[in-house]
């Protein structure tokens, strides 16, 4: 059998592994990238793609702030002809209690220390701005207008699609079973139909299949999956309205540009598993709870649901760092946040891999942290 | 005869012309998932029931695998749009 070589293998066709792809490629790196199904089959196409500057920690904002620098002007650099669909329609964090508005405030005076235009709404600024917002109990809301909407489908497969034109091999359908390693230092991975591929770096950026993986080299990660569902609509006359996050049960909704309606609702009773099942039980909780807040959509046609796995870590935030196999590098657990780092996760990652300093500062996403008990809280996680 | 061939629309919920789905064939999307993901076939109310087996049928041309081997994609829950009040309504 022969093997194949590459300068670097990405193992998971994500939006962070199709990014790293993509800037490796565009540096002139010769760089591989191995997804099981197609291009965002796990959790980035499934994402509800959110786009958000509201964050509750510097290393956290310093790379939302990159997203949102990259995003306005990224269906014209990737250049491939699908639409990414990019709304700034905003985001807001209601609040239902004393506690979580406090926390919200804080929240927002570190981003405007940034210069990120995040505000504090009061209950009748929000209902005479989206009157047809039904908020009865809030006390008040953050909202960034920068913030908005991608469509995470074609952002992955933009990402994908671009990187091979740039000379990336981009091999969907092909699953990776093991990662190879000798002397404690990577190898190169085996696939699925028995190709071996070897490789002095390699980047495992697999969301919660990285875990099983890393395992096979005998690293350890922290991270597991959760399912999480989502529902669309029929689309109904388009009147830009944000994303809305509902910090009492959880629940959020959003227009996308098609004039579709998305509605999730995050649930701890989900289960731990990578499986893209569905949930009826989900789709009555759902429509109760976001049918109280928007009514006018309570006759609008409920078209498809959906799930998809976040992957956990036990403070849900990502792990991006060198592992001990010396030349592997994972970027993987971002906890359900992920999708919209996919500018900042690939750019750092081709960073790390060509031995360059990341444009931010990466401590707080490292790996030791958890046996160190040093965790990485970040107060606006959902 | 060129007329007749643009207004060739297979997915009537997205309005996507044969011409389209031909042109992400031969960029090398040659599956009904990634399709599906490019251009919204089987996305809409009527999810793929009208287009579905005619694209397999432009896939299976372009890859020369039959039908019954490729992957048809996946129809979701609740299979045909149901009013969202209705889904709210206690079931107890």
């Amino acid at each position: 059998m022969t093997v194949k070589t590459a300068d670097v293998i990405v193992v998971g066709g994500g939006v962070h592994g199709a990014s790293t792809a993509y800037e490796l490629a565009k540096a002139g790196v010769k760089v591989v990238l191995f997804e099981k199904e197609y291009l965002g089959s796990g959790g980035s196409g499934r994402s509800a793609a959110g786009l958000r500057q509201h964050f509750g920690t510097e290393t956290n904002l310093h790379m939302a702030k990159y997203n949102l620098q990259v995003f306005p002007t990224l269906e014209e650099e990737l250049d491939t002809g699908m639409s990414l669909e990019f709304t700034q329609w905003g985001y807001m964090w209601v609040a239902y209690a004393d506690t979580v508005l406090a926390q919200l405030q804080k929240n927002v005076d570190l981003q405007r220390s940034l210069d990120i235009p995040s505000v504090m709404m009061k209950p009748d600024e929000v209902k005479a701005r989206w009157p047809y917002l039904c908020m009865d109990g809030i006390i008040g809301v953050a909202f960034c207008g920068d913030d908005g909407h991608i469509n995470p489908q074609t952002l992955t497969l933009s990402y994908g699609h671009a990187a091979r034109r740039l000379g990336a091999t981009v091999k969907t359908y092909c699953p990776v079973v093991k990662l190879l390693a000798e002397n404690g230092k990577i190898k190169g991975v085996v696939t699925e139909d028995g190709e071996e591929w070897h490789a002095p770096r390699v980047l495992l950026s697999a969301g919660p299949w990285s875990t099983p993986l890393a395992a096979t080299v005998g690293v350890d990660l922290p991270v597991y999956p959760e399912r999480h569902n989502l529902l669309i609509t029929e689309p109904v006359e388009v009147f830009d309205c944000p994303m809305v996050l509902c910090l009492d049960d959880g629940a959020y909704f959003k227009q996308c540009p098609n004039g579709t309606f998305m509605f999730g609702r995050d649930d701890q009773d989900e289960p731990h598993i990578t499986e893209s099942t569905n949930s009826a039980k989900f789709l009555e909780g759902v429509t109760k709870s976001v049918l109280k807040r928007i009514p006018a959509l309570s006759g609008v046609r409920v078209v498809r649901q959906w799930s998809g796995p976040y992957d956990n870590t036990p403070d849900h935030n990502a792990i991006i760092d060198w592992t001990p196999v010396e030349g592997l590098l994972v970027d993987c657990g971002w906890s359900g946040h992920g999708l919209q780092f996919g500018p900042s996760g690939g750019r750092v990652c081709k960073e790390l891999l060509m031995g360059e300093k990341p444009f931010v500062d990466l401590y707080r996403f490292r790996l030791s942290r958890f046996a160190e008990n040093d965790l990485f809280f970040e107060p606006a996680f959902i | 005869m060129e007329e007749n061939k643009k207004a060739n629309i297979i997915c009537r919920c997205e309005e996507i012309e044969i011409d389209e789905i031909r042109k992400w064939i031969n960029a090398g999307y040659t599956n009904f998932e990634e399709l599906k993901r490019i251009l919204r076939v089987g996305m809409g109310p009527c999810q793929g029931r009208g287009c579905r087996d005619i694209i397999l049928r432009e896939l299976s041309k372009a890859t020369g695998k039959p039908v019954a081997d490729l992957l048809p994609g996946v129809i979701r829950p609740p299979v045909k749009p149901v009013k969202a009040k209705l889904l709210a309504e206690d079931n107890e």
